[in-house]
């Protein structure tokens, strides 16, 4: 498990990267990207969840980020809303995403937990922050959660020495940039446009210039995420980000009537079309 | 020195003055903040700055006052009900008629406000959520009057209860986009208009209905709708020649009710919310977010939530559409927890008997929600009265008309039939 390395901290800007900064480091002396998959856990049922992970693991996924299912989730599109409410519905509850962190530690990848703030809060974000590490996970992804309302978040991720990756966007201002990549660890999550995840045609020229304007502003890893689907779409964004973050695209193929080792199929040839453009990415092509 | 009322900037955000009325957010003790996605912070900055200027600028101010009363209609009158009052236990008994304003509740004044800061703030689009239609209907009157493209985010469920307000709002020039995810009731349709002015922040303004929310909106609304209080003192003053002992308001999001509050934050004078108890806090079955709730986050701002123990968001039940929601303003929950503010629940029973009481004996059909106030008078009256306080003075905040809730009304007390209901509703809807 050569990703579960401890902290390093870069003296001069202050951020720090935790363990999934250290895969993103190791995969950047390689001369790419990571690719980012994305499930919510308990979709369709916890057990298929966790095969879906490992599918994703074997097809060339470098980091698993784990949906906790959530009633409100204000960040997402139709398609993870359309799996998380049936996870929901299936029963899942939130102590069953270190089921499938622990799953993932076990095959030697970076498991990152995406969780709404309020089932954390409810949870403890100390008593959640111990046993997310328990279980082996690297830290959280926060979509509603910024750096100015995350006191009880930073004491226990420091405490329990977890990853806290917090967002930017388009709009954020110089200033705000500079704040959250400082309160990040592993990486900052770089929305690739304004809006809520969902597959897109066409990215726009914004990641690229927030990816920059991010490092400017002290971030060792930005990974960037929103609207990506395809392996073209991978290799042009693994060009400049550190990671490339895929969640709607993978999980649509779990939402058709196929029988699962169908969709699994499917789910593995898209992460394996990413995963190629990925590593494809800064290959001088 | 500057004086901090004229240079907005110079205003404390995180600190109040000795008033209570002034409290600025984003904390009102343990509550309030910004729970919000990145991609709107910079949004609600902008906000909060403009904002600010806007109620310091004389300009502002005069507009949205003449506005307030030569299309709102304001002040709206105090009304006293003697014959109501018999049943609260002879206690005098005032209502302040927001059911009056133009659009037929409180809505309008925080809607205008907000419209008009758009207008300032150079954008052109409005989205807002309705449960009832009341804040749609509204939002949809003034995006109409200031020419705003306005699109109103509704639960389909509601849009099939309220298909009258529908149409209204269409009739205004809105877009009524029903929300079929979720439980389809006006929580998903926040969940919906937060994900549209998460993508399209640059020209929309997200036109929120009540005093939740994000910082600034639970300060902004509160500005918006202080003038309830600010009239309903001097009125009372002037016909009872005193304050009253009691203000009474129901709480939903809790906008009428703070709009009301307000003015009597810093006198000697109880403050009583009354949320939507349904068919009682303890079925499960109700939206008493103070009785039956604990704090949580939900739609960007910490306060009382129905949740279940892994933190996710009950669904809230209440007949009125206007209560029926899982979470509460920050401020209340803050007044809740200092205890300047106290908070009971009221059945669904218990409401539309008010309802009906104050429909027979003083010729005012109130909004099922109002309805709520109302009871919450019958029940403090009679217990003024039983302490020997038979000359107390109980103001309530009739908050809103109930045209909207006849055909609710007519069901619950079976006095039409439920064919004709849906004939009529067809019949008229078409008409229009």
């Amino acid at each position: 498990m050569s990703g579960a390395t401890g902290t390093t901290r870069t003296a001069d800007t202050g951020f720090t990267a935790g363990r999934t900064g250290a895969r993103l480091a190791e995969l950047r002396a390689e001369g790419r990207g990571a690719l980012v998959g994305y499930l919510p856990v308990g979709y369709p049922t916890v057990e298929r969840s966790i095969e879906a992970a490992r599918t994703m693991v074997e097809a060339g996924a470098d980091v698993i980020e784990i949906g906790v299912p959530y009633t409100d989730p204000v960040m997402d599109g139709p398609t993870v809303q359309r799996a998380v409410e049936a996870a929901l519905e299936g029963g899942t509850r939130v102590r069953d995403v270190f089921r499938l962190v622990s799953a993932v530690a076990d095959l030697g990848v970076p498991a990152l937990v995406m969780t709404y703030w309020n089932p954390v809060l409810r949870y403890g974000p100390d008593a959640f922050a111990r046993d997310l590490a328990q279980a082996g996970g690297a830290g959280l992804i926060t979509p509603d959660l910024i750096p100015d309302e995350a006191d009880a978040w930073l004491a226990a991720s420091d405490a329990h020495d977890l990853d806290r990756v917090f967002l930017v966007a388009p709009s954020s201002t110089p200033e705000r940039l500079a704040a959250t990549s400082a309160a990040s660890r592993g990486f900052v999550y770089a929305a690739s446009t304004m809006g809520v995840t969902g597959e897109r045609t066409t990215l726009g020229g914004g990641a690229e210039r927030l990816v920059a304007a991010t490092r400017d502003a002290g971030a060792e890893h930005v990974c960037v995420g929103l609207g990506i689907s395809t392996g073209a779409q991978a290799a042009e964004v693994g060009r400049f980000a550190d990671g490339v973050i895929v969640g709607s695209a993978l999980v649509r193929t779990l939402l058709d009537d196929a029988p699962f080792a169908q969709q699994l199929e499917a789910l593995s040839g898209l992460t394996a079309q990413l995963a190629d453009g990925v590593r494809s990415a800064r290959s001088g092509a | 020195m500057t004086d901090p009322t004229n240079d907005p900037e110079a205003r404390p955000v995180a600190d109040h003055d000795e008033s209570l009325q002034h409290t600025h957010g984003p904390y009102y003790g343990d509550f309030g903040g910004r729970f919000v996605p990145e991609a709107l912070i910079a949004a609600l900055d902008e906000l909060d700055v403009e904002y600010r200027r806007a109620v310091a600028d004389p300009e502002f101010r005069a507009e949205l006052d003449r506005l307030q009363r030569e299309y709102t209609g304001r002040p709206s009158p105090l009304t006293e009900v003697p014959r109501f009052a018999e049943h609260a236990g002879g206690v005098r008994v005032f209502l302040k008629r927001e059911d009056l304003n133009h659009t037929g509740s409180h809505k309008i004044n925080n809607v205008l406000g907000q419209a008009l800061l758009v207008k300032r703030m150079g954008k052109r689009r409005v989205i807002a959520e309705t449960g009832a239609g009341q804040h749609g209907v509204a939002t949809a009157t003034a995006a109409a009057l200031l020419d705003l493209e306005c699109v109103v985010y509704m639960g389909e469920e509601d849009t099939e209860r309220q298909a009258l307000n529908v149409a209204r709002m269409r009739l205004l020039g809105a877009t009524v986009v029903p929300v079929k995810l979720g439980s389809r009731t006006l929580k998903d349709a926040i969940n919906e208009a937060l994900r549209d002015w998460v993508a399209n922040v640059d020209d929309t303004h997200y036109l929120l209905g009540t005093v939740t929310g994000p910082h600034p909106f639970p300060e902004m609304v509160r500005e918006f709708h202080k003038v309830i209080g600010q009239e309903a003192r001097e009125q009372v003053l002037d016909r009872a020649g005193r304050l009253p002992d009691v203000v009474v308001a129901c709480v939903g999001g809790g906008s009428n009710a703070l709009g009301i509050f307000n003015a009597f934050l810093d006198d000697d004078v109880r403050l009583l919310g009354l949320e939507a108890g349904g068919d009682g806090v303890d079925t499960g079955r109700h939206s008493a977010r103070f009785s039956g709730g604990a704090p949580g986050v939900l739609h960007g701002a910490r306060s009382y939530l129905l949740q279940d123990e892994d933190g996710q968001t009950l669904p809230s039940h209440s007949v009125s559409a206007g209560l029926d929601y899982p979470s509460v303003s920050p401020i209340h929950a803050w007044l809740h927890d200092t205890g300047r503010a106290e908070y009971r629940p009221v059945t669904d029973a218990e409401a539309m008997e008010a309802f009906r009481l104050l429909c027979r004996t003083e010729g005012i059909i109130p909004a099922i929600e109002s309805a709520h106030a109302l009871a919450g008078a019958l029940v403090v009256g009679r217990e003024l009265a039983a302490s020997g306080k038979d000359d107390a003075v109980v103001l309530v905040n009739l908050s809103g008309r109930g045209d909207k809730d006849v055909a609710t009304a007519a069901r619950w007390f079976d006095v039409v039939d439920e064919q004709d209901i849906a004939k009529a509703a067809t019949t008229e809807g078409s008409s229009l």
